[in-house]
């Protein structure tokens, strides 16, 4: 397939990512996956919440854009699909946003099943206040607030999603961009609520040799569950 | 004209204005507002959602009005406490919406099925930073409809949260109302394509709507006026900040309202708001009857306070009869008639005028 010149949906012509982190290849393949799909980007609402993933659409796509308060993108994402259900709703969040301060939100987005695309970047650490411990880190991770290691079990996210009634769920890694791309397409064109779930390294705050991580994300099985 | 519950005339007001978004969470004495509107609401095609908290239900809120809604959300005192986190964002993003709080007794969950204007301080500096926002406050159930309606209205108009802050005692009184028509505003929509100016203007910016191919930019972090967050510049704060505020301040002659009851020839005067206000009236008129030259002032804007034109100086003496400790009375500098979670009654108001 011939390169595309994905700038034409960018606002900006720079972020403020660091160097190596997931939310840039989250982004790049976001962009391939509406460009793959000719999505008008005049046609989506992009909601992001308070953490690294936030800025991926905010202030970077040239589409509607609104970066809310901290776990609150998935309510703010409801008051807009509801209101206006011929927009395409696109919550983009991270673990810490979704799982721990937003957690109420998220199942019951599950529940109500609307018609709109979650992405979250799951890096299993709260990143933007510097690597603290999250409800997904694994058992033990040491982290400025887990000085002695965690003592609490991870959420899988995927499955927390499929129980509460979400229709589709898919799970992936950025180190599977091709399969990034296609489960991003498939949630697009999915109706009904679609969680794609991106498991993500930190270069700046996990305390992982960077080679280590990315073997592990590499391990991941992806998957891509859908009820229809 | 018609027997209504303040709550339900409340909920007809904002239909009559216009309100086609509703998201809220169930909570008493609020809860008959939600009630009217999830069936009253499909009859003229908008939105009813019942949200899993009062976050939610406030942050759907400022989803829909972004999507172009008019939007309201109705709660009582611990549900108004949830929503601050949305009442910031809304007043930093500039987003209009309108927030019923029907006081009940507090703090924590208090007395659920009793009166209390705990929350006047909370209605303006309940979110953290600094900002100004309007608050409207009913006294009777035709000011229930009256004002939600004027609520939307002042929302559209300037871009901004309004409060309006009734009481228990009024959402659950039976009255006549009469639902006249009242003043509807539309939003002044901007339709340029971004880069464009939607924020930051003291003579409120127009506003774009999704969907529109605007492509939006908003954010709750401090924003230049395209939207652009700038987070690392203390003096493009504080204009943020002098800039919100100032689109409030500048119309205050828009926004204050308030009644004069036997002023002309008064010395002395009791200020009063809400269902206490009626009380007070009563009790004003009794003094007046036994020689007293006394007047009332009914307060319908609590904020902006209106600490200028309400002029309290020409009055030797000031009482302020509110269901709280002493929130307004504080500001006017006048002696506090209290009643904590229950209505006044003009005999304890008489009482604590001739005491002196």
């Amino acid at each position: 397939m011939k390169a595309r010149d994905l700038r034409r949906y960018l606002r900006v012509q720079r972020n403020d990512f660091c160097p190596g982190c997931g939310c840039g290849q989250v982004l790049a393949n976001f962009l391939r996956a509406i460009d793959e799909r000719d999505i008008n980007p005049d046609s989506l609402v992009l909601v992001s919440g308070i953490g690294c993933s936030g800025w991926i659409p905010n202030p970077n796509i040239m589409a509607d854009a609104i970066h809310t308060p901290h776990g609150r993108a998935i309510a703010v994402a409801t008051g807009i699909k509801l209101f206006n259900p011929a927009l395409k709703v696109v919550v983009f969040t991270g673990d810490g946003d979704l799982a721990a301060i937003g957690g109420n939100h998220f199942i019951h987005a599950c529940r109500r099943d609307l018609d709109m695309t979650i992405v979250c970047v799951n890096n299993s650490l709260f990143a933007m206040t510097g690597g603290q411990v999250a409800p997904t880190s694994k058992e033990g991770l040491v982290t400025p607030s887990t000085p002695y290691g965690n003592r609490e079990r991870p959420f899988d996210l995927c499955e927390l999603a499929k129980g509460a009634g979400a229709g589709m769920v898919a799970r992936t890694s950025t180190g599977h961009p091709r399969k990034m791309i296609d489960f991003l397409k498939n949630s697009l064109m999915y109706e009904g609520f679609s969680f794609v779930e991106v498991l993500s390294q930190c270069p700046t705050h996990s305390k992982r040799d960077p080679y280590d991580e990315l073997r592990d994300l590499m391990r991941v099985e992806d998957f891509c569950h859908s009820l229809r | 004209m018609k027997l209504l519950q303040g709550d339900v005339a409340c909920a007809e007001g904002a239909l009559a204005a216009g309100c086609n978004f509703y998201a809220g969470y169930p909570i008493t004495p609020a809860t008959e507002i939600m009630v009217r509107i999830a069936r009253r609401m499909p009859e003229s095609g908008g939105i009813f959602i019942q949200m899993e908290d009062e976050i939610a239900s406030i942050m759907a809120c400022i989803g829909a009005s972004w999507a172009g809604a008019k939007a309201m959300t109705a709660t009582s005192g611990p549900g108004f406490s949830l929503m601050q986190e949305g009442i910031g964002y809304a007043v930093m993003t500039e987003t209009p919406l309108v927030i019923v709080d029907v006081q009940r007794s507090g703090p924590s969950t208090g007395q659920a099925t009793m009166p209390m204007q705990g929350d006047v301080m909370q209605a303006k500096y309940g979110s953290h930073g600094d900002y100004s926002l309007i608050a409207l406050v009913p006294s009777s159930a035709q000011e229930m409809y009256l004002f939600t309606a004027r609520a939307f209205a002042l929302a559209e108009r300037l871009r901004t949260p309004v409060i309006l802050l009734a009481d228990e005692a009024l959402g659950h009184m039976w009255e006549t109302v009469q639902l006249t028509d009242v003043e509807v505003e539309d939003r002044k929509i901007s339709r340029e394509v971004w880069p464009s100016k939607t924020f930051l203007d003291e003579n409120v910016a127009p506003m774009p709507i999704f969907g529109n191919g605007a492509r939006a930019l908003i954010t709750g972090s401090t924003h230049d006026e395209y939207g652009i967050r700038k987070v690392n510049d203390p003096g493009h704060h504080k204009k943020a900040v002098s800039i919100l505020k100032e689109k409030i301040e500048r119309k205050r002659e828009e926004i204050v309202t308030f009644k004069e009851f036997h002023t002309k020839d008064a010395d002395s005067v009791v200020i009063s708001y809400g269902s206490p206000f009626r009380s007070a009236l009563e009790a004003v008129r009794e003094l007046r009857n036994e020689g007293k030259k006394i007047g009332c002032i009914k307060l319908e804007t609590i904020w902006p306070f209106p600490f200028s034109e309400i002029k309290v100086n020409r009055f030797s003496k000031v009482w302020v009869a509110e269901m709280n400790t002493g929130m307004v009375s504080g500001m006017v500098d006048g002696e506090v008639i209290e009643s904590i979670s229950e209505v006044h009654s003009s005999k304890l108001i008489k009482e604590a005028v001739n005491e002196g």
